[in-house]
């Protein structure tokens, strides 16, 4: 058997972005060969949709097209970040089949499997995202701000998709098996949702769940989602949205490069 | 920093809570060798290769892996080095093909060029026909295979193998075998791991043998097998019906083997072998085969740590 091991000088290092492209790729390609994800994906905020729109939307917005205009922007920050746990659960695959201990056996940036999963990540969020905007034109949804609100809270969503996704690389990192990284993120992320204005005008709650929905960054984004998509969006605003995504950000990557390099 | 030694470790230790898992191992394993790492599951044998791989870091001891410090320029002893698992290292959504060439473009080859050399490497490895279909419907052989050919992207100074042939069949294994032997013979240093005797014998020029956490003894197979100081005779009477009087013959420290029908029995020297077999030849038991060879590892490991081997 005759092994072809090459003699000659190697090719210099790739570029980060580079690497994070092939990341990308390697996520463009998950999608191809288990195009059942998506599934995953989106099957809960369709349903939450429908049941919403349609058994909830008359009795809480007086018909179920004036509900779709409250809900949509809403369910859309839901679904990134409910999304966001398969991102922890991919990697918490990756880390139990040892495919982490080869790239981390690479003289690569060892940030670098982050930064793709984060861009697998995006890729993800704006799939998920347009399938759930889809059905909601379909059903009557209208955007006041046309095409530019669309790309605004589209941008808001990436933003949000990265910030609160490190959340769920820490956890994926910590915990040893994906169904607990899955168990745990729901278990937090169910209540944290429906406790903010997604799905309803938090003025009927009592006073100390109002005072948690004013404060919950998931109210923020929403709010500022929706602001983008009737083109009233102001400035405070969308920066209180961004807030959360930043603050996660900051704190968490410098902690999952230590975990990373302590394991 | 030239050297002719492939790692130079010393006095290595880690331990996970109250688990000493490598205790204090020195290692020096020459340029171009097949060495080997033989141990009973537990005994330390993959951490110690993950340290020496960067993938966990040493409580204490140093290490040089291809003449770069472990703990001072970690990233030039990962060019230097290639890692196949225990497990497959491998997404096995994508196919083989996708695979070798997502490892290509993460060593900085183009998209072109990255899918020739895994086309290549597909091929030398007998994977073409699978090239197109998602790793996780490989066999556990093609998988190795697969494994072991990302490994070789680029050329590594040191391939590092953990137990490489672990739960393949015996025919997977012989083509596993004749896969680091062919690396050896290109001048690949090949540090492996194995908890079968018979594969460090076969392979391996030097074996160090461990155990909890600690090298219990090194040397060429045959070496270790002189530790042992006796050889074994063996025998196989012709007529089945004798092996009970043959054994009796043979004294207390004769053993026979179910299946085979063979008769084993530790001898000093070639004078004692001698005399065994004249006191079978005066009973008039005939014998259908007979050999005298070292002792098997199985035997060494016993004798170097009191216990029978994993």
């Amino acid at each position: 058997m005759s092994i072809p091991l090459p003699r000659g000088p190697r090719p210099a290092a790739p570029s980060p972005a580079s690497t994070a492209l092939t990341f990308a790729w390697r996520a463009v390609l998950k999608f191809r060969h288990v195009p059942e994800q998506l599934f995953d994906l989106v099957m809960t905020p369709i349903m939450f949709t429908l049941l919403f729109t349609f058994i909830f939307g008359g009795a809480l917005a007086g018909s179920s097209t004036a509900y779709l205009q409250w809900f949509i922007p809403g369910i859309l920050v839901q679904t990134t970040v409910f999304n966001t746990v398969y991102s922890g659960m991919g990697l918490s695959t990756d880390l139990s089949k040892g495919l982490f201990d080869r790239f981390r056996s690479l003289p690569i940036w060892s940030l670098a499997p982050f930064a793709g999963l984060m861009a697998g990540d995006m890729l993800r969020h704006t799939i998920a995202g347009a399938i759930i905007l889809g059905i909601g034109l379909g059903l009557g949804y209208r955007p006041e701000a046309g095409l530019s609100g669309i790309l605004g809270s589209w941008l808001l969503l990436m933003a949000v998709g990265f910030g609160w996704g490190w959340i769920f690389i820490v956890l994926g990192l910590v915990l040893r098996t994906p169904m607990t990284v899955m168990t745990l993120g729901f278990a937090v992320l169910f209540p944290v949702t429906f406790a903010s204005n997604i799905m309803v005008d938090p003025a009927t709650m009592p006073g100390w769940l109002q005072a948690f929905v004013a404060v919950n960054p998931i109210s923020s984004m929403t709010t500022a989602m929706r602001s983008l998509m009737a083109g009233t969006a102001a400035l405070p605003e969308i920066g209180l949205a961004l807030l959360s995504p930043a603050l996660l950000t900051l704190a968490l990557a410098p902690l999952v490069l230590w975990l990373y390099r302590r394991k | 920093m030239e050297t002719d030694l492939a790692i130079r470790a010393r006095g290595l230790r880690r331990a996970f809570g109250n688990l000493k898992a490598v205790d204090g191992i020195d290692l020096d394993v020459p340029r171009g060798m097949i060495f080997a790492i033989l141990g009973p599951n537990g005994a330390g044998k993959t951490t110690l290769l993950r340290m020496l791989a960067t993938l966990t870091r040493p409580d204490d001891g140093t290490a040089q892996v291809m003449g770069h410090d472990l703990a001072r320029h970690p990233e030039r002893v990962r060019a230097a080095i290639a890692m196949t698992g225990q497990f497959a290292s491998l997404d096995e959504d994508l196919t083989g093909h996708e695979n070798l060439v997502m490892l290509a473009r993460l060593w900085g080859f183009g998209w072109r060029a990255g899918r020739g050399r895994a086309a290549e490497l597909l091929a030398a490895f007998d994977l073409s026909d699978a090239a197109k279909k998602q790793v996780k419907d490989y066999s556990g052989g093609m998988r190795r295979r697969l494994d072991i050919a990302a490994s070789l992207i680029v050329t590594p100074g040191v391939l590092f193998l953990d137990e490489p042939t672990t739960g393949l069949d015996p025919s997977a294994r012989a083509g596993v075998w004749r896969l680091i032997r062919g690396l050896a013979a290109e001048g690949v240093t090949i540090l492996l791991t194995t908890q079968y005797l018979e594969e460090a014998d076969q392979l391996a020029g030097r074996i160090a043998v461990i155990d909890h956490g600690r090298k219990i003894a090194e040397g060429t197979s045959r070496e270790l097998k002189a530790q042992t100081g006796s050889g074994m005779l063996h025998v196989t009477p012709l007529d089945p019906g004798n092996r009970q009087i043959a054994l009796g013959l043979l004294g207390e420290a004769a053993q026979s083997d179910p299946e085979g029908g063979r008769i084993s029995v530790p001898v000093a020297d070639d004078a004692e072998a001698s005399a065994h077999l004249a006191r079978l030849a005066e009973a008039n038991i005939r014998l259908a085969e007979f050999s005298l060879g070292a002792p098997s590892l199985d035997e060494v490991f016993f004798a170097l740590t009191g216990r029978e081997a994993a």
